[in-house]
């Protein structure tokens, strides 16, 4: 019983949409307050009025923009990631996105490069082969989903820091973007510091096999030191920039920074 | 001189008459509504991937989704962790955890239990903890103290992974969590049932007498 937690709910199919639904925002969420805000007691909290909704909200975003800043602030760029050994690796991996699988974007190896943009000397796009020939490690880490949920995997891929090395990347930038091949183009900002992690990757291989469509095929961005959802799949480009360009998830209200 | 003396014994005569300081009061109904917040956000994330076989009803919860939940989680956390923490300070510096809450003794607390089992229990000195008492006070002290720690582990498992350690790994640490604010839950009816029930300690806890 204690396993179904999280096990489960990434393989069985009807619990998999049924988690997917939950996870997607609902068109109401703009009013997200207004559900909580029948609470009485949530009018000691402040002196602004939380029936109206977009004002909590403001008070919320700001919190989070604070908690933003805690985080860069207390985040070491020396404290690794536990690694684990083979065995306690969880199996079988769930695949979780806000779609079913068969609706994962299906990514064709031979077409797909990889675009480098932004504030880079060598703007060159990579194609698979090319980027298989970098030097790869494996790690066995902790994924952490927003959700709550947790399972150790295995990745293997090259250092997202060398990488950078490699194709002149202004490394005082703030952020890496990716973009995903998702057909309502996913995308996640990646601040420069976690970008620069040791142990932060551009996985091409899950458990020592080329990453599965489940996965995120050709390429998946693992940041063992971020939320799940902060680990881009189905990566189409990436792009050094000092601007915030947003997120998928963080548009909606997650956490921007969500670093472990 | 003497009109002085007098207003000093009138002062401390008023004193004498304070149960709850003022500090008490406040950092107590601010823990109240953190203590709300945090849960009502809290049952909307377990919602999102339930540890156990059970949902939360969603009117009990905050946030509309659990983005909404995770915002209200990690904006009502510095209230509760702000006040925990100037609470616990202020407890041990003025000397009210030792004088209210210690001594705990076994045999107190079995004497004392019975008595309230049997509705023979006085409430007549509000000053005074009686063993039952103490040992919620101080007990819920304790998981206070946990929920946060564990919270602090799910929230930052890799910069606080000495933390991550005392509870042994992550998912242990959502256990941890949740049976803490289980028993909060169970603190939270008892505590209110018992505050209805002896309405004097109740308004001690508003106006402080």
């Amino acid at each position: 019983m204690a396993k179904r937690s999280f096990l489960i709910s990434g393989v069985d199919k009807r619990l998999l949409i049924k988690d997917s639904l939950k996870t997607m925002p609902d068109l109401t969420r703009r009013r997200f307050i207004a559900g909580g805000a029948s609470l009485g007691a949530l009018t000691l909290l402040t002196g602004c009025d939380v029936v109206d909704s977009s004002s909590a909200e403001e008070m919320l975003k700001s919190v989070s923009k604070f908690n933003d800043a805690v985080q860069a602030f207390i985040f070491n760029p020396d404290a690794l990631a536990p690694t684990f050994p083979e065995s306690a690796i969880t199996k079988p991996f769930p695949f979780n996105a806000y779609y079913d699988l068969d609706d994962a974007p299906d990514v064709d190896g031979a077409d797909w490069k990889l675009e480098v943009r932004g504030l880079v000397d060598n703007k060159k796009s990579w194609t698979l082969p090319e980027l298989y020939k970098l030097p790869q490690v494996t790690q066995i880490t902790r994924h952490i989903c927003v959700e709550g949920w947790s399972a150790i995997g295995s990745w293997t891929g090259t250092s997202l820091r060398d990488f950078l090395k490699l194709v002149g990347a202004d490394t005082r930038a703030k952020y890496v973007w990716f973009q995903c091949a998702d057909k309502d183009g996913y995308n996640s900002p990646l601040d420069m510091r976690t970008a620069l992690h040791p142990q932060t990757q551009m996985t091409f291989k899950y458990a020592n096999e080329i990453l599965p469509r489940a996965y995120g095929f050709p390429m998946k961005i693992r940041v063992p030191t971020k939320l799940g959802f902060k680990n881009p799949k189905y990566v189409v480009s990436m792009e050094v920039t000092n601007d915030y360009k947003g997120g998928y998830w963080e548009d909606q209200g997650y956490n921007s920074f969500s670093g472990s | 001189m003497s009109s002085l003396t007098m207003t000093d014994e009138q002062t401390s005569a008023i004193r004498a008459k304070v149960i709850q300081p003022v500090w008490v009061r406040v950092m107590h109904w601010t823990n109240a509504v953190a203590m709300i917040l945090m849960i009502l956000s809290g049952w909307q994330i377990y919602n999102a991937s339930p540890l156990f076989g059970f949902s939360f009803p969603r009117e009990y919860t905050l946030g509309g989704w659990l983005g909404g939940g995770l915002l209200w989680h990690f904006a009502a956390m510095w209230l509760l962790m702000v006040n925990g923490l100037a609470y616990l300070v202020t407890g041990f510096a003025t000397g009210r955890f030792r004088k209210k809450l210690l001594p705990i003794t076994p045999s107190g607390v079995l004497h004392d239990v019975r008595a309230a089992l049997t509705f023979k229990l006085g409430h007549d000195d509000l000053t005074v903890y009686n063993y039952v008492q103490r040992l919620l006070y101080a007990g819920i002290i304790v998981v206070g103290v946990l929920i946060v720690l564990s919270g602090l582990s799910m929230w930052k498992p890799v910069q606080l992974y000495y933390l991550v350690k005392l509870f042994g790994d992550y998912p242990t640490a959502r256990y941890v969590h949740f049976f803490c604010m289980a028993a909060i839950c169970a603190f939270l009816v008892v505590h209110v049932l018992l505050a209805f029930l002896v309405p004097k300690s109740l308004r001690a806890m508003i106006i402080g007498r």
